[in-house]
C-alpha cells in the first residue's frame, strides 16, 4: 500500500498535478485542527442564538460559512434539528460521504458496511446498539448523505444548561450527537 | 429524549461486533492512508473530478470488494479509497497504470536497497525496465 502511494504521488508530482507541500498542509489540518469541536462550536451557537439557529436550519451552508468555514468540499450543508418529536440518524449508503469540515473524517464504524445497511432497515436497532434509547414516539428520521448534500444533526441541548456560556456548552456536543447515533453529552458527564 | 449513560452505552457497543467503533482520537491509522486521502482533496481541488465522480468510483470499488470477500468492516476503507484514486487517475488520464507499476517497482526496489532507519529516495538506477 504505502508503494503504490508513493508510486502515485511521484507521478503525479512529476507531472505537476500535485504538490507534496500541499498535502502535507491537508494532512496536518485534518489531524490537528479539523475535528468535531468544528460542529460543536456551531451546534452550541445554535443553541444560544436563536437568529442564527434559523439561519441554520434555512441553509446550514452559508450560516457556518459566515463563522468563517468554508467548505473546500463544495458541497450543500444542511443541518436538521432534533426534537422530542422528530430524531435524526445520518448515513451513506452507498460510501462515505460525511460532513468533514464539521466533524473532521468519518469513525470506522460509519464506513462500516453493517452500518451503512442497517441504519436504513433499522434504525432503532443501530441506535439501541450506540445505546440510545428515544421515547416510542419520537420519529426516527434516517437521512442518506450524498456528494452533494450532508447532513449536520443538530442535538436536543441537554436540561440544565441554562445560562451556560457557548464554549462551556460545546463541551457537551460530541461527534456521535452529530450524527445521529449520540446523544448531547449531560451536564457533568461531558466526555 | 431517553437517558443515556455513556460508560453503558460504550460497553453494549463493543458487544456488538457488527459496528465497529472507534475512539475520537487520529483518524488514519497508516502514513500511507493520510497520503491517499490528502492526495483526493487535492486533486479535486484542482479540478480533476468532482465530488460526485468520487462518490460514485469510490462506491462501485467499495462493492467491487465486497463482491470478491472484503468484509467490509471499515478497516480496509483506504483500501477501497486509493483503488478509486488509482482508477479515476487512469481514466481522467493523468497517469497510466503501466506508469503507476513502474513506479510502484522502482520504488520497492529503493526500499530494498536503503538501509534501515535511513530515509528512502528514488533513484535513476531504481528504474529497471
Amino acid at each position: 500500500m504505502q508503494l503504490r502511494v508513493r508510486a502515485l504521488e511521484t507521478v503525479l508530482a512529476e507531472k505537476g498535478y500535485l504538490d507534496p507541500a500541499a498535502l502535507d498542509q491537508i494532512i496536518e489540518a485534518y489531524e490537528t485542527k479539523i475535528g468535531p469541536h468544528n460542529g460543536a462550536r456551531i451546534v452550541a451557537k445554535a443553541w444560544t442564538d436563536p437568529a442564527f439557529k434559523h439561519r441554520l436550519l434555512q441553509d446550514a451552508t452559508e450560516a457556518v460559512r459566515a463563522l468563517g468555514h468554508e467548505s473546500r468540499v463544495g458541497d450543500h450543508l444542511t443541518a436538521v434539528e432534533n426534537t422530542r418529536e422528530v430524531h435524526n440518524i445520518v448515513v451513506c449508503t452507498l460510501c462515505s460521504c460525511y460532513p468533514w469540515e464539521m466533524l473532521g473524517l468519518p469513525p470506522v464504524w460509519y464506513k462500516s458496511a453493517p452500518y451503512r445497511s442497517r441504519t436504513v432497515k433499522d434504525p432503532r436497532g443501530v441506535l439501541a446498539d450506540f445505546g440510545v434509547t428515544l421515547p416510542k414516539d419520537t420519529e426516527v428520521r434516517v437521512w442518506d448523505s450524498t456528494a452533494e448534500t450532508r447532513y449536520l444533526v443538530l442535538p436536543m441541548r441537554p436540561g440544565g444548561t441554562e445560562g451556560w456560556s457557548e464554549e462551556k456548552l460545546a463541551e457537551l456536543v460530541n461527534r456521535d450527537s452529530m450524527i445521529g447515533t449520540g446523544l448531547a453529552s449531560q451536564p457533568g458527564k461531558a466526555s | 429524549m431517553g437517558a443515556i449513560d455513556p460508560a453503558a452505552a460504550r460497553r453494549a457497543t463493543e458487544a456488538v461486533p457488527s459496528i465497529p467503533r472507534d475512539a475520537e482520537g487520529p483518524v488514519f491509522k497508516e502514513p500511507w492512508e493520510a497520503q491517499a486521502f490528502a492526495m483526493a482533496l487535492a486533486l479535486h481541488e484542482r479540478g480533476v473530478f468532482t465530488w460526485p465522480e468520487w462518490a460514485t468510483t469510490l462506491g462501485d470499488e467499495i462493492k467491487r470488494a465486497q463482491t470478491a470477500g472484503d468484509p467490509d468492516t471499515g478497516e480496509t476503507y483506504y483500501h477501497h479509497w486509493l483503488n478509486a484514486l488509482e482508477r479515476l487517475v487512469a481514466e481522467k488520464g493523468l497517469a497510466e497504470r503501466a506508469t503507476l507499476a513502474r513506479y510502484h517497482d522502482a520504488w520497492d526496489h529503493a526500499a530494498d536497497r536503503t538501509p534501515h532507519g535511513t530515509p528512502i529516495e528514488l533513484r535513476p538506477e531504481d528504474f529497471r525496465d
